[in-house]
């Protein structure tokens, strides 16, 4: 199969596996700029969500994609370092017009992986999976308003989820275009316009999140809202 | 009206492919400006022979830029410092007096170290060899004017042309991708008819060795257009892929 | 005088190659499996030549001395390809063609040669283009094509400033199709140090590996020579570091003759010295001349400032200026043949009128700049602006460039007969290492076309006629005495130099050889020079085998051998060079003899006593080789004072 034994092949997979987790990002961050405005609006939405049988396939695909993503990743990185050689350069530069992102996008992914670790142990854990097989009986699955703003009340974890989106849109400038390079839709012309249009897409994402974050810890932490909570 | 530098060169001394190479560090003296840097090597190597000592082996040959027989990691640079040139067109006015210049050999498991600066580059070879031509033989041809050319396809085809097989693209990239180099002679031919007629069996043939022979997988730094003594663009490698798979999806 | 038969084909001179084409015996497909040919070298000629045989079927060993064929020294030509395919509606045809080679060769050359050339001249562009290889275009989608020196029609192919590069790569596909079909065995990074010559015939090769420094024999039915020529005796020229005229000198010391040695060209628009450690000259393509205007100031003040550094060429006026080609050659101008260019350069310089360190004059764009605007100067230019700023860190668009002739090429080499055949049977050479259809002087874009016609058009038919009657010749054995003996003396000789262990590296004494080289034998030569050449070289010989030092080991990666045997065989050829410029007492061409020229300083031939071909025999180490003439017959054109002023 040319997709996993050719080296253009595994490329293409990490592309499409890429795009899929970019179209993603961009439903997550519309979904929570409703929490800023409605935390019933977003709750409403977690409720649609939930854990039914088109949603838990979507996470199925989508957990695949991750899984895909990361797996070629580290299997891709394996095999450069290999063709790399034994020996490496003593003095190393990193030529000018080269992306410091493009020569660190494992690194970046592994930032991105562990944060989505911490993350899914704080939503995903809560909601879905206790909604499937009640693994929190005292957390209320379907009220994801609540769980998110207890979390950003906090300033140091709204910090925290900061860098992580740094590190996102790192991932994601490099990312974007190279992916649409990597499937053949690129060429003199386009090259710099999609760079462009990657930073700008990369960029509303990863602002799209900040954005929620500062605001609920600005509503929450700061002005002392107070944190609606559905009755269990 | 000349002037002259004083020099410490770190070089990479290195017996076989299998010897564990290590720098040594030489001394070289009253280095005109106006030489260039293999012209610095010699003096540095006529150095070692006086002194009695073995002298320091690197590729060269035309010196003027088009054999791409000349290598040398220069200061963390396949060819230099400068841009767009290769070792051999690098003057020494880009150094200055008491500079400390690092050498080293292109360090890829597809080119392995043969001694000292030598690397053995014959993967680009087999590469060529796998699909890099039109198959027709001495004799078919019809006339050169039969088949009109657009200007703008015949340029373009002539920029991915200029490669010269010199390996900065493979030691500049650090996953020793090939992409560039395999991708340039794709295109040269994509974009010709004469070419276009088995471009998705050379597409499929060159990928095939090139990743057979242990290059790595290109994730577009763009290091090895920026570092490319010729300029081969990048978009180059956008061509490979899109004739690949496309390649590919018709199988 | 036997030996010296050159199987010109009867008939008119426009259906000679038809006429041999249509006689010739031939090999049939079975027959050529069996059938090993070494070629050495993989320039245009032996590149083309390894893969066109390995198209027919033959089994060919191609040797390479760099790492890969792709890097061969043709690949250097930059300027263009000349072909008759009067696409320009010029007026060219396939006779003016031919016309124009024999006499830029100022009558040095076999007529029929050369007519062959301009006739397989058409099929080359031909088939380059179907190789892929990316000319140039006008926007019609036709081919462009340009003019060079020593013609009067634009006939000549171009691919930007690399049109070497570009038509070896595609003879470097078309090898490596064959490689990957297994009937090309590639061997790359080895050296030939001799030819082994079996009962009377070349049946094959001592080669030294270069990574191993192992000592390899080759056997096979025939042998081709493909190695270029030997332009690097003068140490400095524009040839690569490698290129080198070991395997002619090898092949000479075996008894094939050597043609015309001193017929050796200087290309006007190279990049001056700079300094003592130069180790080559960059050649700036002759296509500068089709724009480029070359002068030197009018007055020795002017000169004299520029050189001390007072004044700059931008403040000479227009009227102080002296376009001396112009004002010499009326009709061709900055356009004419290279020899004349590059002596009218040096008498300038000599004169005293030099600029820069007084070795070099202008090649001004200003004009071309005006009347075409930048960008246009640029399209056509550009990298070789770009290359020229690079090495001599000036800006070619706003100053004038400098140039001075350097060594280039070498129109002399092995002697061939019409089917590309030494005197050796069985050895064929071919390209810049034969001597045959540049005369003495090979006009700009022929070099290319001469590499390409050899590999592609004529030996892979000539070479048949001779290997017809080797169909019933089983494979040799590299067991033979032949070539133990061979083997045995390249490695006497090895051990020889290495036990020296003098002082004095190769290069020095190799720059030692070169600056007797272009002081004595290079663009002026004189009697009494010659003679001081002939003894100063002989005593660079005894220093070189008294002296020399080579570090290392012998049978091992050792570069400092591999110079040190391509300079022992520069010092015969270079002594060869100069007894033949010695005997020639006349001026034509790349041969200039103070002695024989006109009031105006053109040449002088002497075509009454030296209208042949020089052909020399090796008789023995510090013997003095025999000359053999072969008489050239100008049967179909009338030869004439070549006059590039009207």
């Amino acid at each position: 199969m040319w997709l996993t034994n050719s080296s253009i092949g595994r490329k293409v997979v990490m592309s499409v596996s890429g795009l899929f987790l970019v179209l993603f990002l961009t439903f997550h961050m519309c979904m929570n700029l409703a929490l800023v405005f409605s935390p019933e609006a977003y709750n409403a939405i977690c409720g649609f969500l939930g854990a039914r049988w088109y949603t838990l396939a979507l996470t199925a695909v989508l957990a695949a994609g991750f899984v895909v993503h990361i797996i070629f990743a580290f299997w891709l990185t394996l095999q450069n370092r290999k063709a790399r050689g034994t020996d490496r350069y003593a003095v190393n530069v990193r030529p000018q017009g080269v992306e410091w992102s493009s020569q660190n996008m494992l690194v970046l992914g592994i930032i991105v992986i562990l944060f989505l670790i911490i993350h899914m142990a704080q939503f995903w854990f809560k909601m879905q999976l206790n909604e499937l097989a009640n693994v929190c009986p005292d957390v209320n699955p379907h009220d994801g308003s609540y769980l998110v703003i207890s979390e950003f009340k906090n300033w140091w974890m709204v910090a925290l989820y900061l860098v992580w989106f740094v590190a996102l849109w790192f991932h994601l400038t490099h990312g974007f275009w190279s992916a649409l390079h990597t499937i053949g839709f690129n060429n003199n012309t386009w090259f710099n316009r999609w760079k462009v249009i990657g930073n700008v897409f990369a960029t509303i994402i990863c602002l799209g999140f900040a954005f929620v974050a500062v605001a609920l810890y600005v509503q929450y932490g700061v002005l002392g809202w107070e944190v609606p909570q559905m009755a269990h | 009206m000349e002037k002259t530098i004083d020099l410490t060169l770190k070089v990479w001394r290195q017996r076989d492919r299998k010897a564990k190479g290590q720098f040594e560090t030489y001394n070289v003296k009253g280095i005109s400006t106006d030489s260039s840097f293999l012209e610095m090597l010699d003096v540095l190597n006529e150095q070692l022979i006086n002194e009695g000592k073995e002298p320091v082996v690197f590729d060269h040959d035309c010196r003027e830029g088009i054999c791409g027989m000349c290598s040398l990691y220069i200061n963390g640079h396949p060819h230099g410092p400068d841009s767009a040139i290769t070792t051999c067109q690098l003057h020494m006015r880009k150094f200055k007096n008491g500079d400390t210049i690092t050498i080293e050999p292109w360090r890829s498991a597809g080119f392995p170290v043969i001694r000292d600066l030598m690397v053995d580059r014959t993967a680009y070879d087999q590469i060529i060899a796998a699909g890099g031509y039109t198959s027709i033989n001495v004799g078919g041809a019809q006339d050169a004017n039969a088949v009109l050319i657009p200007k703008t396809d015949a340029d373009e085809a002539m920029d991915a042309a200029s490669c010269i097989g010199c390996g900065a693209c493979v030691a500049a990239c650090k996953n020793g991708s090939a992409m560039l180099f395999v991708s340039a002679k794709v295109s040269q031919l994509a974009l010709l008819p004469q070419g276009r007629v088995e471009a998705a069996r050379r597409a499929r043939a060159m990928v095939a060795k090139m990743d057979e022979l242990g290059f790595g997988n290109c994730t577009n730094t763009g290091a090895c257009a920026a570092e490319c003594p010729k300029s081969v663009s990048l978009s180059n490698i956008a061509r490979l892929n899109r004739e690949f798979i496309k390649a590919k999806l018709q199988d | 005088m036997s030996k010296l038969d050159s199987k010109i084909p009867a008939g008119p001179l426009a259906e000679k190659w038809t006429n041999y084409k249509a006689t010739q015996k031939l090999v049939n497909p079975a027959n050529k499996r069996r059938l090993d040919v070494i070629v050495v070298g993989t320039g245009l000629a032996g590149g083309a030549a390894a893969a066109t045989l390995g198209e027919l079927g033959f089994n060919v060993i191609n040797f390479c001395i760099q790492d890969s064929p792709r890097r061969a020294h043709s690949i250097a030509a930059q300027g263009g390809i000349n072909a008759a395919k009067n696409y320009q509606n010029d007026g060219d045809s396939v006779y003016r063609l031919f016309y124009d080679t024999i006499k830029g060769g100022d009558y040095r050359a076999r007529e029929a040669n050369v007519y062959r050339l301009a006739e397989v001249s058409n099929n080359i562009i031909d088939q380059c283009v179907a190789q892929g290889v990316p000319f140039a275009r006008e926007y019609g989608g036709l081919l462009d094509n340009r003019s060079f020196g020593g013609a009067q029609v634009s006939r000549t192919f171009y691919a930007k400033g690399q049109t070497g590069q570009q038509l070896l790569l595609g003879a470097y596909s078309s090898l490596m199709r064959q490689v990957n079909k297994g009937k090309v065995d590639l061997r790359t990074r080895y050296e030939m140090l001799d030819v082994v010559i079996v009962d009377g015939r070349a049946r094959g090769v001592i080669m030294r590996n270069l990574v191993t420094g192992g000592i390899e024999r080759f056997a096979a039915h025939a042998v081709v020579i493909a190695t270029g020529g030997y332009g690097n005796v003068f140490f400095l020229s524009t040839n690569a570091m490698a290129s080198n005229g070991s395997a002619a000198v090898q092949c000479y010391r075996k008894g094939a003759y050597f043609a015309n040695p001193a017929y050796a060209q200087i290309h006007p628009t190279c990049i001056p010295v700079h300094g003592e450690f130069q180790s080559k000259l960059t050649l700036m393509s002759e296509s500068l001349r089709n724009d480029g205007r070359i002068w030197v100031p009018k007055k020795k003040e002017d000169a004299e400032a520029i050189r001390a550094g007072k004044l700059k060429p931008t403040q000479i006026k227009e009227e102080d200026r002296d376009y001396y080609l112009e004002r010499r050659y009326p009709a061709f101008g900055n356009l004419v043949p290279r020899d004349v260019a590059s002596r009218a350069a040096k008498e300038r310089c000599d004169a005293g009128y030099g600029v820069g360190t007084g070795l070099a004059v202008y090649l001004d764009f200003s004009d071309a700049i005006k009347r075409l605007g930048r960008d246009a100067v640029e399209a056509r230019y550009g990298n070789l602006f770009q290359m020229y700023e690079k090495i001599v860190d000036d800006n070619p668009y706003e100053t004038p460039m400098m140039i001075y002739p350097a060594s280039h090429y070498t129109m002399g080499g092995i002697w061939v007969d019409y089917e590309l055949q030494t005197t050796i049977p069985g050895l064929f050479a071919i390209g810049e290492a034969n001597f045959s259809d540049h005369g003495a002087n090979r006009l700009g874009a022929s070099a290319l076309m001469q590499g390409l016609a050899d590999g592609y058009f004529v030996l892979p038919y000539t070479i048949q006629n001779y290997l017809s009657d080797q169909i019933q010749v089983p494979r040799f054995s590299t067991d033979l005495p032949e070539f133990a003996e061979a083997e045995k003396a390249v490695k006497s000789r090895i051990d020889r130099l290495m036990a020296i262990k003098g002082k004095q590296s190769v290069d020095s004494l190799h720059k030692k050889l070169g600056r007797i080289m272009s002081d004595y034998v290079g663009m002026g030569r004189n009697k009494a020079g010659l003679e001081k050449a002939l003894v100063e070289i002989d005593k660079i010989k005894k220093e070189f085998y008294s002296d020399l030092r080579i570090p290392g080991e012998a049978y091992a990666l050792n570069v400092e051998l591999e110079k040190a045997l391509r300079l022992e065989d520069f010092i015969e050829i270079g002594k060869l060079m100069a007894i033949d410029a010695l005997h020639r007492e006349e001026s034509c061409g790349g041969h200039f003899r103070e002695e024989h020229q006109t009031e105006e300083g053109e040449a002088k031939r002497n075509d009454e006593q030296f209208m042949y071909v020089g052909c020399w025999e090796y008789k023995g180490e510090d013997q003095k080789p025999e000359l053999h003439k072969e008489e050239l017959n100008y049967e179909f054109i009338k030869v004439q004072q070549r006059n590039y002023k009207q």
